[in-house]
């Protein structure tokens, strides 16, 4: 993976200190003074009341309101030096958009966005800012609270796909080239946004019946709504990307099926489908889930909605989530909310190891979620009809950090107890999607399954086939995702410019 | 979206779907599975290959109603179209030249075992068909299938044919008199069971499609895990065919009933919404 202790391109840095130049810009700056601006308090984001939204599926943040996003982006310095933009993953101008917002041109600040980030409304939502542009604004460093950049992200985007003005930029003239984008995940997404602006003609392949991958199957209703993904989807269709759905490349087609049907370049974008199990005794009983299974059961065949919908899931009375990414706060929450008395983080690490984004252990927390740090289960227990009923855990305490950084868990002796349970959720990671991997074989794949990739382009050690995403990563983010899948967009472009 | 060519009852209770999916159909091979969605409402319900027809661009199963989504695709008809078809997924059977194989086939079986046997006959071996109905007039496909074997035995438990057995007592019968090399054995858990059962001793190796309840079918989720030598495998993509010396068939017994309330809940709203007088 990249060296991470980057320094900022001479490029971005042109551009950002041209914007702040900007008469505009200047002005906006002189209208309120610095300190001004420091004693205003960050605006909250409204959420839904914890007691009533544990029960349904409804977003739990409304978005900020107009007159508080105005209100927050005059929080913003306008800094000379916007240390907010180094710690964003894919650079984005951040001062640029927040002072659009500020000089109350909405949908100007979504379209800056969109420059560099091709799905604000989703990142806005999910990036786990609080350790990524929030966590060096200088507005932190100076007050100790840093500008709701995510929030305001989120304002921008939303507004503008509400006002129905969505920007189609116009696609340059058709190159004749073809482009096939394998998983319609976020990378997959975006590259194709990217190249169809080109002029490429693009097809997206998505094995399952809807576009959106982890996005749709994955995160829940209340946290991302599916109107918004929708949207991203039909957005892309208006620009002219292609999706044919239920195909399963290197089963219903192969790479080399779609190469001598014409196409001539490749993203592959198939994210980390496969869960990880932890291979104790039991764990094969009936009302243990992968975190995948459960989410998607409820989430992409609406279990939620059953009978009416054909899909069913259990509704545990005594949840246990194993693991403390956002992935185990979703399944705890998804329990939660339908109608576990006790649903449960069970982690091995203690709080501040725990990779979730700070928001969403706080809304779990609220919501009434229990968290057992410093646990791990060793065997389950079933009933005389192979039901889960109940899990041994042993207790665990911190020792020396481990090559991740973080402080390794070592078991204490004798430390076992019984936890009864009645549905389990294993939440503990993904690796990379397989599939591909084993019908391409002359396709280069790393030790974990992950494909091997040229950082600067994406471009695998096939010609024309690039990837991007948590097929290279294993389990990431959603920005990363993206981030690789611009990288990997401009290789392409390139690679069918120069192609005759 | 999917078309249906054709469907229609073979028998009482097993049907077979005749689906327009011209990729599918380029790439099938025996022993591989389709997923399938009734409808916009519906579950992603695994159904094995029992044919195709890459020249007219088409896939067949056979199937047995036992539940909502069975239910709601046999009472579709051509023209109809299903929102999700996708395929052909899982690993081929093995075929190969083992010199006598016994293609043991009941219930939607006989349609799944067929391209096996069929494929065994062309790779040079002796094909011994052994199918396995709970009455005469259950029977389907019986003159496909003596096509491709060289010898045809059924076992039915009345009258008609000459044994009235379930399969396995058949099962039995045959090796004693024939050396057996190799015996495939698709249909309902019970039959491959009691058929792994019997070679087992003998030492037979014996193939089994498993049947656990999936998801998506793509090595996504893991809701088909089965216990294989005391390993946990995937069967969509490890499988679905297995060494049924090595699986344990208590586990997949006990988890193919995971949902059993909830499974008679849904087919009484189902009904309830198709047939409210009833
Ligand atoms: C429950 C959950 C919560 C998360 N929360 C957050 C969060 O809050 N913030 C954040 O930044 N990240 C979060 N993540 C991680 C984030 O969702 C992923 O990093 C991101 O979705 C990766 O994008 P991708 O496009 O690489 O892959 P995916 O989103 O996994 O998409 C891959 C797509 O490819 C399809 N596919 C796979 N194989 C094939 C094939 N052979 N042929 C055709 N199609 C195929 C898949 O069906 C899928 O649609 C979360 C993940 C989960 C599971
Ligand atoms: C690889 C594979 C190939 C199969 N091939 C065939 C076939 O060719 N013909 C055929 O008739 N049946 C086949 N089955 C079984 C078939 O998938 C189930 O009978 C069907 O899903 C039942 O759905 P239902 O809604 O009608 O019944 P339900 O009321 O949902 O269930 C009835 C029983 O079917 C099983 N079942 C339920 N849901 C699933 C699911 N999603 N996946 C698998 N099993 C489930 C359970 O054991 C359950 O007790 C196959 C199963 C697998 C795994
Ligand atoms: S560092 Fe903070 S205050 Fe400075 S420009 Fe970025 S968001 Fe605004
Ligand atoms: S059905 Fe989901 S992994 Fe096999």
């Amino acid at each position: 993976m990249p060296d991470k202790t980057k320094q900022m391109p001479p490029e971005l840095k042109a551009s950002l200190r041209a914007g702040f130049n900007e008469a505009w810009r200047k002005e906006l700056r002189k209208s309120l003074p610095v300190k001004e601006r420091m004693k205003i308090r960050r605006q909250k984001m409204p959420e839904r009341k914890p007691d009533l939204r544990n029960k349904h599926f409804k977003e739990v943040n409304f978005g900020l309101a107009v007159k508080n996003a105005l209100k927050e982006a005059q929080r913003c310095l306008d800094c000379a030096n916007p240390m907010c933009v180094m710690g964003c993953p894919v650079g984005i101008d951040i001062p640029a958009f927040i002072k659009l917002i500020e000089a109350g041109r909405f949908n100007d600040s979504a379209r800056k966005l969109k420059e560099t980030n091709s799905l604000p409304s989703i990142c806005g939502r999910v990036c786990p800012q609080e350790s990524q542009c929030e966590a060096v604004c200088n507005l932190k460093k100076a007050t100790g609270v840093s500008v709701a950049i995510g929030n305001l992200e989120r304002f921008a985007a939303d507004f503008e796909r509400d006002s129905g003005k969505v920007f189609i930029p116009k696609a340059l003239p058709p190159t004749g080239k073809k482009v096939a984008i394998i998983g319609a995940g976020p990378a997959g997404l975006t590259v194709a946004g990217e190249l169809v602006k080109k002029g490429h003609k693009v097809t997206v392949f998505e094995a399952l019946h809807v576009a959106g991958g982890v996005l749709v199957y994955g995160i829940p209703e209340f946290r991302l709504p599916n109107k918004i993904l929708r949207a991203e989807v039909e957005y892309l269709k208006r620009l002219g990307v292609k999706f044919e759905m239920n195909i399963v490349v290197g089963k219903t087609v192969s790479l080399k099926d779609l190469k001598s049907d014409g196409y001539d370049a490749f993203f592959i974008g198939t994210g980390a489908g496969l869960p990880h199990f932890m291979n104790i005794p039991g764990e094969n009983l009936i009302g243990i889930y992968s975190a995948n299974e459960y989410l998607t059961r409820v989430n992409l065949m609406r279990a939620v909605d059953f009978p009416e919908y054909d899909t069913p899931v259990f509704k545990g009375k005594r949840a246990a989530v194993l693991g403390g990414g956002n992935v185990a706060m979703d399944s705890a929450r998804t329990a939660k909310r339908l109608g576990a008395e006790m649903s449960a983080i069970v982690y091995r690490r203690s709080r501040v190891e725990m990779p979730a984004r700070a928001e969403e252990v706080h809304h779990a927390e609220e919501e009434g979620i229990e968290f057992h740090f410093l646990t791990t289960p060793i065997r389950y227990f079933g009933d005389d009809k192979n039901r889960v009923k109940a899990m041994e855990c042993l207790r665990m305490r911190l020792g020396e950090p481990d090559s991740s950084g973080r402080r390794r868990p070592v078991p204490i002796k004798d430390s076992e107890f019984i936890m009864e349970v009645d549905l389990v959720i294993v939440a503990i990671g993904n690796s990379s999607n397989p599939l591909i991997g084993q019908t391409t074989p002359e396709l280069e794949v790393g030790k974990w399954g992950n494909v091997e990739v040229d950082w600067d382009t994406m471009a695998t050690n096939m010609e024309g086939v690039y990837a991007g995403g948590d097929i290279i990563r294993g389990g990431a983010t959603v920005i990363l995702a993206m981030g690789d899948a611009r990288i990997a967009a401009a290789g392409m472009h390139k690679y069918l410019s120069s192609k005759k | 979206m999917a078309k249906i060519i054709r469907r229609e009852r073979l028998v009482p209770n097993l049907h077979l779907l005749e689906i327009e999916a011209p990729q599918v159909a380029r790439k099938c091979k025996p022993g591989q599975f389709v997923i399938i969605m009734p409808d916009e409402r519906g579950e992603r319900i695994p159904l094995n290959i029992a044919d195709w027809d890459s020249e007219k661009g088409t896939v067949t199963s056979v199937f047995l109603v036992v539940g909502t989504s069975t239910q709601k695709l046999s009472i579709l008809r051509s023209g109809d179209e299903v929102p999700v078809y996708v395929g052909p997924l899982g690993k081929p059977a093995e075929i190969k030249k083992y010199g006598t194989v016994l293609c043991a086939g009941g219930c939607y079986g006989i349609g799944a075992v067929y391209p096996v046997a069929r494929a065994m006959k062309k790779a040079g071996n002796k094909v011994i068909s052994l199918i396995d109905v709970k009455a005469n007039y259950l029977l389907y496909w019986e003159d496909k299938l003596k096509a491709v074997s060289d010898e045809f035995f059924v076992s039915s438990r009345d009258s008609y044919y000459d044994c009235k057995e379930f399969i396995p007592k058949v099962l039995k019968e045959v090796v004693k008199t024939t050396k057996i090399d190799r015996v495939i054995s698709y249909g309902c858990t019970y039959l491959m069971y009691t058929c792994s059962e019997v070679t087992r001793p003998l030492g037979i190796k014996t193939i089994v499609s498993l049947n656990p309840i999936m998801l998506d079918g793509t090595g996504m989720c893991g809701a088909c895990r089965v216990s294989i030598d005391k390993k946990t495998k995937f069967a969509c993509v490890d499988g679905p065919d297995f060494d049924g010396h090595l699986v344990d068939w208590q586990e997949l017994f006990s988890r193919r009933k995971s949902y059993f309330d909830d499974e008679i809940q849904s087919l009484c709203y189902w009904e309830k919404e198709n047939f409210p007088k009833s």
